[in-house]
């Protein structure tokens, strides 16, 4: 069976639905890290990338109740909080000289007080205290939020957002696009149609963004497979996600039962993705939500990038996070060469930073 | 069956393939960890477990490491559990404490202990004798204990050869002898880590004579720390040829040096600050990368040991998952109790339940075994 997928995959055809459940199915490790890798080079040559890079989680007060989500807290609840802009300028500051970050990733809870304008008021003071920073930020379902509490449309939303300084969009928010398992998951959140219309429309406005998948939850391979198709569909269409990012779901704190996902299902889903979506450019093997051995490991399955210094991380924390918050460009940079990679300190768009060391 | 015979038959079965010429030879197994593939490895290694352990049977035992003093005379820089006899934190379990102990392993299902301590200048052979007598008088369970550098201590400390210590342990109750203090054997490696410590060729007298007298041991590797990929070869070596004529140990089991508070990574972090360099000022552990590629490579060459243990107490599960691919068909012991790691600052804590999750989820079945690799329960699933 694999012997006929991997011919296929060599010819640089695409594999069907119906062979990626089977490889989600196979037992054959081996091979299945072997094709994968194969096309990461295909792509990528030897490199593996990483970035400096800082998390802000602004608020983690949230509207909605998903079920997997241990960061969420209710307005007056005990642990909810809410950062003012100058906390998150003091935190940038601080880190931006210490740890010579180029891109803050921004994301957090849906506020039922904030208007849109602090948002932009956010991204505009960063840019202003911080011309180079690129400011990655807000997953879809804060856009479509946003959208909701402004009256403006999602383009628009967009477009203002954009104007203000926001360079790209994260992946998050995707979860699981099968309405059953949505449902279940998470039943406040915009449907999987509705995120995949706010990437479209981000798109469109020329705004690049990532992708992602929580896994290993209440979901079926089939399911899996159900939005790895959807996103290969979009991107053959707009061609505008630069990253797919495979997130292990983690069990501590949440309202779903569950175990952590076995090191090999975090294998074998990389090697997957990286087969199926031949269409993006980067699989990204998220080091925060692996652990940092099976995203080193995940090299030799089809990634191709690692994430970053992430300096403070919550939301995986907040839900039994097995790694610690952070770890060093060189520390990233070491992980990568000896897993027999060459190490590439990249921008928010995939381009080698150099630096004069 | 009685013990001893159960013992014998399960050594028998455990010479799963008779050394013969197409073995790996040193010079290869050292190609393959310097340039060899981590997946080329890792299928070979995977392909040679399913050899040996058909049945995709994942064993583990449950057991609790008893460490009744952390005293010890040898300070080896890489360990971060050892007190002065004098320092505040220094202890000597009481019988109490330890009956306790065993008494809280047997009712979590227990059938072994592991007792392991420093080298503890204040207690003789006759406080051996009494400790493990007075277990045995108590209490149903193996005694796995004293790993080599124990054995010595006490044979040197009461002037008698190791065989005479070892048939004294025996009689008074000590059932299985654990493969720690190996670390690497090589003694150009341990001068540096373990200048105290016995060198190589009596870590490997105290098995050989274990094993004469009937005793089954493991036998471990501690990699990751300053030696190089020769000097782990030189381990395997020393390993396979000692297994060849005594078919002793049951197990090797591979783990990686854990760097926190121990004096040798206080020594790098040191020579490193002065130089001024921006390299991370401390020394880093094995990466997934390397861990996976020993532990392969160890199934690969140790073609007369039949089982081979993941080490997620210093790995974590995940990887430990993994490494069941690579090579490992035992998960090792539940660990209801482990101090040693932990005082490194690196504690991956899980329950027996856990356990058998894990190794579900992995694509095997689960099954307890005892000291001896003889299954006691499966969980089909």
């Amino acid at each position: 069976m694999l012997a006929k997928i991997r011919n296929k995959v060599l010819l640089g055809k695409r594999i069907t639905e119906s062979e990626a459940l089977n490889l989600f199915k196979s037992d054959d490790i081996f091979s299945l890290a072997s094709i994968a890798s194969h096309i990461a080079e295909k792509k990528n040559g030897r490199k593996a990338y990483f970035v400096r890079n800082r998390h802000i989680n602004p608020t983690n007060i949230c509207v909605n109740r998903c079920r997997f989500c241990a960061f969420s807290r209710s307005k007056g609840q005990e642990g909810a909080y809410e950062l003012t802009l100058e906390e998150i300028i003091k935190k940038l500051r601080i880190t931006h000289h210490a740890s010579r970050i180029t891109e803050v990733h921004i994301v957090g809870g849906l506020h039922p007080d904030w208007p849109f304008t602090y948002y932009l008021e956010l991204v505009s003071a960063i840019k202003k205290e911080f011309p180079k920073l690129h400011i990655k930020a807000f997953t879809a379902v804060e856009i479509d939020y946003f959208s909701k509490i402004s009256g403006l449309s999602i383009e628009e939303t967009l477009n203002t957002l954009k104007r203000c300084g926001l360079g790209s969009i994260p992946g998050g928010g995707a979860e699981i696009f099968a309405p059953a398992v949505r449902n279940k998951l998470c039943p406040e959140k915009i449907s999987g149609q509705r995120w995949l219309d706010v990437m479209a429309s981000a798109h469109k406005v020329g705004l690049r963004t990532n992708a992602t998948m929580l896994y290993g939850h209440i979901e079926s391979y089939k399911d899996r497979v159900d939005h790895l198709m959807k996103l290969r569909r979009l991107q053959d269409k707009t061609g505008g996600f630069q990253a797919f990012i495979p997130l292990a779901y983690h069990p501590k704190n949440t309202e779903i039962k569950g175990s952590y996902t076995s090191g090999l299902d975090d294998l074998r889903t990389i090697a997957v993705s990286r087969l199926y979506l031949d269409n993006f450019d980067h699989i990204k093997a998220y080091w925060v939500m692996l652990g940092e051995k099976i995203s080193q490991l995940a090299l030799k399955f089809g990634a191709d990038d690692i994430d970053g210094t992430i300096i403070e991380e919550k939301i995986t924390h907040s839900a039994g996070g097995l790694t610690g918050g952070k770890l060093t460009a060189e520390q990233l940079s070491d992980m990568i060469k000896k897993a027999g990679r060459i190490p590439v300190e990249r921008d928010s768009f995939y381009r080698k930073i150099r630096r004069a060391e | 069956m009685t013990k001893e015979k159960q013992k014998k038959k399960t050594a028998e079965k455990q010479m799963p393939c008779a050394p013969d010429a197409a073995r790996v030879t040193s010079k290869e197994a050292l190609s393959m960890l310097k340039s060899g593939d981590l997946l080329d490895l890792g299928l070979t290694a995977d392909n040679i477990r399913k050899q040996l352990h058909p049945e995709k049977v994942v064993t583990f035992v449950v057991d609790r490491n008893i460490n009744y003093t952390n005293v010890c005379v040898n300070k080896c820089t890489f360990c971060a559990f050892w007190r002065d006899k004098d320092a505040q934190d220094a202890y000597t379990l009481d019988r109490d404490t330890l009956f306790a102990k065993i008494e809280e392993t047997l009712g979590l299902g227990g059938t072994q202990i592991l007792i392991q301590g420093g080298l503890h200048p204040g207690l003789d052979l006759d406080y051996y004798v009494d400790l493990l007598r007075s277990i045995k008088e108590r209490f149903e369970i193996n005694i796995h204990g004293f790993s080599p550098p124990e054995i010595c201590y006490i044979a040197d400390s009461a002037d008698l050869t190791l065989r005479e210590t070892l048939q004294i342990l025996r009689q008074a109750g000590l059932d299985s002898v654990p493969g720690g203090g190996a670390e690497i054997l090589s003694d150009r490696v341990r001068e540096v880590l373990s200048p105290r410590k016995i060198k190589s060729s009596r870590w490997l007298k105290v098995m050989e004579t274990a094993h004469l007298l009937g005793m089954r041991t493991t036998a471990t590797m501690m990699f990751g720390s300053i030696e190089g990929p020769e000097d782990i070869i030189t381990h395997l070596e020393a390993i396979r040829e000692l297994q060849d004529r005594t078919g002793g140990f049951t197990a090797f089991i591979p783990w990686s040096f854990q760097p926190g508070n121990t004096e040798l990574n206080a020594e790098a972090q040191k020579r490193k600050s002065a130089k001024g360099t921006r390299k991370p000022s401390t020394l880093q552990p094995a990466t997934a990368v390397e861990y996976l590629k020993v532990l392969a490579l160890s199934r690969i060459y140790l073609d007369n040991v039949a089982n081979i243990q993941a080490s997620w107490v210093t790995q974590g599960l995940k990887l430990a998952q993994v490494a069941l691919r690579f090579g490992a068909n035992d998960f090792g012991s539940t660990m209801i109790e482990e101090n040693v790691v932990a005082s490194t600052g690196v504690s991956f804590r899980t329950s027996k339940h856990e356990i058998i999750n894990a190794i579900r989820a992995a694509g095997f079945i689960p099954a307890q075994r005892d000291t001896y690799y003889n299954i006691l329960r499966r969980w089909e699933t």
